[in-house]
């Protein structure tokens, strides 16, 4: 056997092409074709997964069903406070330990004023509402956060409490033991048709 | 919990079957779907030159990976620095500088993916593609293949392992012993174990909604008008081909800034089951190819036994000190997602750390200090699982230790596999173990000593525990981190490039080095003398040592830091309940 021969080959000039062409296969192979070919195949299976889950109405993009946008009319469900103000290319939690004398200032505060928007005790207050999440864009709320929710959007849309349960029970989900969650732009979205629907005969 | 017994069970039964396969993938003879893969392989060794063939003995291994290694290294760091000139970057992503590109470049070929940068503002799609999928699909197999010559040396050299032949004949004292071929090792790993299963992941993926596509994404107007954000601009790209490579390659570093909280990353819990199997499903692997490949079956029962039980225990032990911390109920969603929860939260936050992943699901920096403090000694350990390659040549380093000790408490000559553990050895695995300590604290202490280098983003002991975080994560080549820091400063990213490199070269080097040596020594037959090391009590053995090395030496430093926190915590819990 020759191998030994070769090894001191190899430590003494030998190793340079072997890698380069390695880098190239790495880089170009394994980096390159293989990225463009999940992604033909993810594009070509799934093709609005693909693209970021967007919702069209009217031949606009008004909506990712899987980054939170913000809502500040009452009329609306109110999706997670954020530390990155709903901007994907910001995206970012807080960062803040449970210590953190302003995290724990914030969150006390927070509380304070959804209690007061959504006239219910502090204490009744859904924990994802006052806190930030890991991304700054998580588009779900739970199933409390929603349900303290449907009295104040209710009354400021004028529509029945009954319309509004309904428009959150079909934007609710959960699977594997997770807890079900409520996605805020689907709600919102199914209250505006309903809305909608509403005033169409008085027009 | 469902999520973590489901993953810890579907990766039993999958990694089992995976272990097998990888094994026969890396030693000699046929394997699978050779009339598929065989043709290939021979092209890409014909365009490696005559290197491709042959054997190599442990320092023509090394150099292999040493040059493959600086190749990569100053090929990356200049793309990342001119991507701007280059094509594909429709979010028009500016130049790296420079320190910033080392850094990147650093963490993504040590298999760490640290990330002091956030990709969809500050990488192109042909950064994302080339540079970052290519490390992260080529530097676990670089550890795989690390890993199988290790194995080759500790037994005796290929030949002893692959042939009836080798294994009787007893090979002469002190020559040569050839540990495998490094380039067609990374080939095959690449082609057979990493590529289809990336393939398959990205697919799934993408089925639950991680984009994958090459056009911009689109600018949205917002439904409430009311708001004062006028369009929001969704980020998108080749995602899912990225995030597949980064889950199932102890890689860990995403597409998006803040990782797999963002939905877009990680959207539901079926998502998310795949990604937490995909965390440990190769590491699990390596376990179980152990047995297989080095046909001594009972070592795979010491190896995946040690890990399951050291896994176990911290992983629901962060499961019940999440749920479980003081005044828990306010905070227990910051930095969580709502779609994932506090307990599939928690299970990934083990798991990220006991393999060398470090991809997240929810921001560490928010959760209850203990469950933090668990997950730093999980990087320290970092074989519980451990990268892939890296984890069970980290743990066969223990044996050695533990063989040594053991040795010397009963009076007997320590030997690992019939062969004596010596001088030389006991020398270098003395200054392994003592390269950890020294990087991690060494440069933790400097940190903190100059606090205009921490930027730490929360007071008190938290603040600590965020600098050592930081290096402990870069050591245990993991990569998430207390991500509040502000770390893109040259300070940073300096300091930690250096203490990637050294949790990278000397922990894969120093031990195929020993395996070396330890393959040109003469056999001793097993006999009723042995000390028995495929048993609990060597198992327990096993474990006080890594339990000794790892948190013993570092309890003054999480003392400081996760457990004055939580004392913090417990004095204002108790403060404002009262």
């Amino acid at each position: 056997m020759n191998t030994l021969h070769s090894n001191h080959l190899l430590q003494s000039r030998g190793a340079w092409r072997p890698a380069l062409v390695l880098a190239a296969i790495a880089l170009l192979g394994f980096g390159g074709l293989y990225s463009l070919a999940a992604t033909g195949i993810g594009r070509v299976l799934f093709p609005s997964q693909a693209t970021g889950s967007i919702v069209v109405r009217d031949g606009k993009p008004v909506a990712s069903l899987l980054v939170a946008q913000p809502f500040a009319d009452p009329r609306y469900l109110q999706p997670r406070p954020s530390a990155a103000g709903y901007d994907p290319m910001a995206a970012a939690g807080s960062n803040q330990a449970r210590t953190n004398p302003d995290a724990i200032a914030r969150i006390a505060l927070a509380r304070g004023e959804i209690a007061a928007r959504d006239g219910i005790a502090p204490t009744a207050v859904a924990a994802d509402l006052i806190t930030q999440s890991g991304s700054g864009l998580d588009p779900h709320v739970s199933e409390q956060a929603a349900s303290q929710q449907v009295g104040r959007i209710a009354r400021a849309r004028g529509i029945p409490v009954a319309r509004v349960r309904d428009a959150v029970a079909q934007a609710t989900q959960g699977s594997l033991g997770s807890p079900s969650y409520v996605n805020v732009v689907k709600v919102n979205l199914a209250l505006d048709d309903a809305t909608r629907d509403a005033l169409a005969p008085a027009q | 919990m469902t999520t973590f017994w489901l993953v810890v069970v579907l990766a039993i039964a999958l990694g089992w079957p995976l272990g097998h396969y990888m094994a026969r993938v890396l030693r000699g003879g046929t394997a699978p779907l050779d009339v598929v893969f065989l043709p290939v392989e021979r092209g890409l060794y014909r365009l490696l030159g005559t290197s491709a063939n042959g054997g190599m003995n442990w320092r023509g291994f090394v150099m292999a990976f040493m040059f493959a290694n600086a190749v990569l290294f100053a090929l990356v760091w200049v793309m990342f620095m001119t991507q701007d000139a280059l094509p594909l970057n429709p979010d028009a992503a500016p130049n790296m500088k420079w320190d910033l590109a080392l850094h990147t470049m650093v963490s993504f070929l040590t298999n760490t993916n640290q990330q002091h940068y956030s990709g969809q503002a500050q990488l192109s799609y042909l950064s994302q593609m080339v540079g970052i999928v290519g490390l992260q699909m080529i530097t676990p197999m670089m550890g795989l293949a690390m890993l199988a010559a290790t194995l080759r040396g500790l037994f005796g050299g290929r030949e002893a392992i692959e042939t009836a032949e080798g294994a009787q004949a007893p090979a002469i004292e002190g020559g040569e012993r050839d540990v495998g071929n490094f380039w067609r090792d990374v080939i095959r790993a690449g082609l057979r174990i990493m590529l289809p299963l990336c393939l398959v992941w990205a697919a799934l993926l993408t089925s639950q909604g991680v984009p994958s596509t090459l056009q911009r994404g689109a600018d949205i107007v917002p439904i409430d008008a009311t708001v004062e954000m006028k369009t929001q601009h969704i980020p998108v790209g080749p995602v899912s081909a990225m995030v597949a490579a980064k889950q199932l390659g102890t890689n860990g570093g995403g597409w998006y800034g803040p990782n797999g909280t963002v939905a877009l990353e990680n959207p539901t819990p079926f998502s998310n089951l795949l990604e937490t199997l995909a965390l440990i499903l190769i590491p699990v692997g390596c376990a179980f190819m152990v047995g297989p490949f080095t046909r001594r079956r009972k070592l795979t029962a010491l190896i995946f036994g040690t890990m399951l039980g050291l896994s176990l225990l911290s992983g629901l032990g962060t499961i019940w000190l999440e749920n479980n911390a003081p005044g828990t109920a306010a905070a227990i969603m910051e930095g969580k997602e709502v779609r994932f929860g506090p307990d599939a939260s928690a299970a990934y936050a083990a798991l990220t750390s006991q393999t060398s992943n470090g991809s997240v699901i929810v921001m560490h920096d928010s959760l209850a200090p203990l469950a933090g403090g668990v997950v730093i000694t999980n990087m320290l350990i970092n074989s519980i699982w451990g990268g892939i390659g890296g984890g069970v040549i980290q743990l066969l380093v223990y044996m050695l230790l533990a063989l040594f000790l053991a040795g010397l408490m009963t009076g007997r000559t320590p030997e690992m596999f019939g062969r004596k553990i010596e001088m030389f050895e006991v020398r270098w695995l003395a200054l392994l173990i003592l390269v950890q300590p020294l990087a991690i604290l060494g440069f933790t202490a400097i940190t903190l000593a100059i606090p205009s280098l921490a930027g730490v983003s929360n007071p008190g002991a938290h603040g600590v525990s965020q600098v050592l975080y930081e290096y402990t994560s870069a050591f245990a080549n993991n990569g998430s981190g207390f991500e509040g820091l502000a770390d893109n400063t040259v300070w940073w990213n300096v300091t930690c490039a250096i203490v990637l490199l050294l949790g990278r070269i000397p922990v894969l080097v120093v031990p195929l080095m020993i395996a070396g040596s330890m393959a040109r020594k003469r056999v001793a037959p097993e006999g009723p003398g042995t000390l028995q090391i495929e048993s609990p009590t060597f198992a327990l053995t096993l474990a006080a040592v890594i339990g000794i090395l790892t948190v013993l030496q570092f309890m003054p430093a999480l003392v400081l830091g996760p457990i004055a926190d939580h004392l913090q915590l417990a004095a204002i819990a108790a403060a404002s309940g009262g």
